[in-house]
């Protein structure tokens, strides 16, 4: 499905400020797999993400996805196979337009955009269904503005945006970080109903090592711009939030009292 | 005094209604593109001198305004391309492309000043001041097939995406788009527009001038936000660009009257860019004005 060889990034080389992103990262997902990843910040794990999305390009390394490779395609390209839910829920979503809009934007993705009409009506129909299932209301307010919608309500809509078509992968970027508890519990929720009913390949990013167990039939960590362990199956299953920490201590010998603290 | 403006008031709205179309181009970058573009001030010239020189080769009037039209969809381009291939700021873009039009306007007309002298032409123009009633009942015609067109094209697929790249490339790259591609065709679109007006003013006024353009840019902001604070943004699409052109015509009316009340032609520059800068500072003192409303509200509770 997707197959990662040695990628690697640098930011702002030969500077002051320079950052090894990615020091070399090897993965293998298969088709079907729901991936959580978890790890201190500055591990590594968004720019993977970005790397995958195509919003950067690599220093070195491939990314081959569904057999074709992506390393140097650009972002808009690839977005043909990829859904995508930002941290930042004003990032997913075109406040000035409707929430109609928003969808039948994302209906066309990896299309050709040409001078048909924007919305078709026997879209608005499927829309509807489709908004229902979140059972946030949504789907009574098809012409309203999304600016108008809470954080969550704007997340779950990005959500059902990048799956309306169905990606070969999701790509989520801790998208329920910046709700409060209740909002990303029920986000979550959501993603789990979307991603299971689909069968989606799923790559998650999350801060939460309790929701990173267990949602997910695999979980892999990052550390220093690499994956440092990656554990599925079985094993995941008996995985408590106490392993994950002492393996944390050991990768990072002690030192980062404060990543330690983020992550639990 | 009265029966000056009076007076003045049909050419005002003649102006209004041509300077409108511009406006219009405007509005598709400033506001759905969100992209300050001053290739304006220069295309505006471009069409009008490519309509000019047509025109006086013995061309259909008419017929060179698709020209204007295309001129102007060039220097659209060309600022398009300086901002996405080359990575130069947007504003910047614009000035680069404005400045070297300005060479490319005075080889296109060979002088300064290009006059079209009715007597000498073999067919009257489309529009023209000896005429301005009916100059006004076919500006009309263009200001509507104008919104019609912009109407239509941001209904489409390839409409909403430009409307979305102004709005959130993030997203709308994500969703598979191409933004360089969308801010090309939106400048294009905007300059394409401006060059129609610019063909459309020549023919007007009878003669295209190096200068004409001068200041284009602050005319069609004062016509988006006059429109804007005036007549609100509600209803549709189609209603929002109707309350450009209508900013631009009050915006003229405005003109002639504080000309009409002795101020000098060469003031008006002055008088645009501060009426301009007051409208584009409405929204800050909007917030404050309601920030003490509900501070006094509060105090009294």
């Amino acid at each position: 499905m997707l197959k990662i060889t040695n990628l690697q990034k640098t930011f702002n080389a030969g500077t002051i400020n320079e950052k090894k992103a990615l020091t070399g990262v090897e993965l293998v997902i298969n088709p079907g797999d729901f991936i959580t990843v978890i790890g201190g910040n500055g591990a590594g794990k968004s720019t993977l993400l970005n790397l995958i999305a195509g919003v950067y390009l690599p220093d070195a390394g491939s990314i081959i996805l569904d057999g074709i490779d992506v390393t140097k395609q650009p972002e808009y390209k690839r977005a043909a196979m990829l859904g995508r839910v930002f941290q930042d829920p004003m990032l997913g979503t075109a406040g000035n337009m409707g929430i109609e809009e928003n969808l039948a934007m994302a209906y066309r993705r990896g299309k050709t955009r040409g001078l048909g009409w924007g919305i078709l009506n026997e879209e608005r129909k499927y829309y509807k269904e489709q908004l229902a299932m979140l059972d946030l209301g949504l789907e009574n307010r098809l012409t309203s503005k999304v600016r108008l919608l809470s954080g969550g309500q704007r997340q779950a809509l990005t959500l059902l945006m990048a799956t309306l078509k169905k990606p070969k992968l999701l790509l989520l970027d801790e998208h329920t970080a910046a709700l409060d508890p209740k909002t990303a519990a029920k986000v979550l929720q959501i993603t789990e109903q979307i991603v299971n009913e689909n069968n989606l390949t799923t790559l998650m990013i999350t801060h939460n090592m309790k929701d990173a167990i267990r949602l997910g039939n695999r979980l892999i960590m990052m550390h220093e711009g690499k994956i440092v362990y990656d554990i599925s199956g079985e094993e995941k299953k008996s995985l408590h939030v106490s392993d994950l920490l002492q393996k944390f201590e050991t990768v990072t010998s002690g030192e980062f009292a404060n990543d330690r603290m983020l992550l639990s | 005094m009265l029966g000056g403006i009076l007076a003045a008031m049909p050419g005002a709205v003649a102006q209004g209604l041509l300077w409108g179309v511009m406006a219009l181009g405007v509005y598709v970058t400033f506001k759905v593109l969100d992209y300050a573009d001053l290739t304006v001030d220069s295309s505006i010239c471009t069409g009008g001198a490519v309509s000019a020189v047509l025109i006086l080769k013995g061309m259909n009037p008419l017929l060179t305004l698709v020209f204007s039209i295309l001129a102007g969809m060039a220097t659209g381009a060309i600022t398009g391309f300086l901002h996405t291939k080359l990575k130069i700021p947007p504003i910047l873009s614009g000035i680069l492309t404005q400045l070297g039009l300005y060479s490319v306007n005075m080889r296109i007309m060979g002088k300064s000043n290009l006059s079209l002298n009715s007597n000498k032409l073999s067919q009257p123009t489309v529009i023209s001041l000896g005429n301005v009633n009916q100059s006004i009942l076919i500006s009309v015609v263009f200001v509507a097939a104008v919104i019609g067109v912009l109407y239509w094209f941001f209904g489409t697929e390839l409409g909403s995406a430009v409307r979305a790249t102004g709005n959130n490339s993030h997203m709308v790259r994500a969703l598979g788009v191409n933004t360089n591609s969308m801010i090309i065709l939106g400048l294009i679109l905007s300059n394409g527009l401006v060059g129609l007006a610019g063909g459309l003013l020549a023919q007007f006024q009878g003669y295209a001038d190096i200068n004409m353009g001068r200041g284009a840019i602050v005319i069609g902001l004062a016509s988006v936000i006059i429109g804007e604070v005036i007549f609100g943004v509600r209803f549709n699409f189609a209603y929002q660009l109707g309350s450009i052109v209508c900013g631009a015509i009050i915006y003229y009316i405005i003109i002639a009257v504080v000309l009409q009340c002795g101020l000098q032609t060469t003031d008006l520059k002055l008088f645009s860019a501060v009426i301009v800068a007051l409208a584009l500072s409405l929204p800050l003192f909007k917030n404050k004005m309601l920030k003490h409303k509900k501070a006094v509200v509060a105090e009294k509770e």
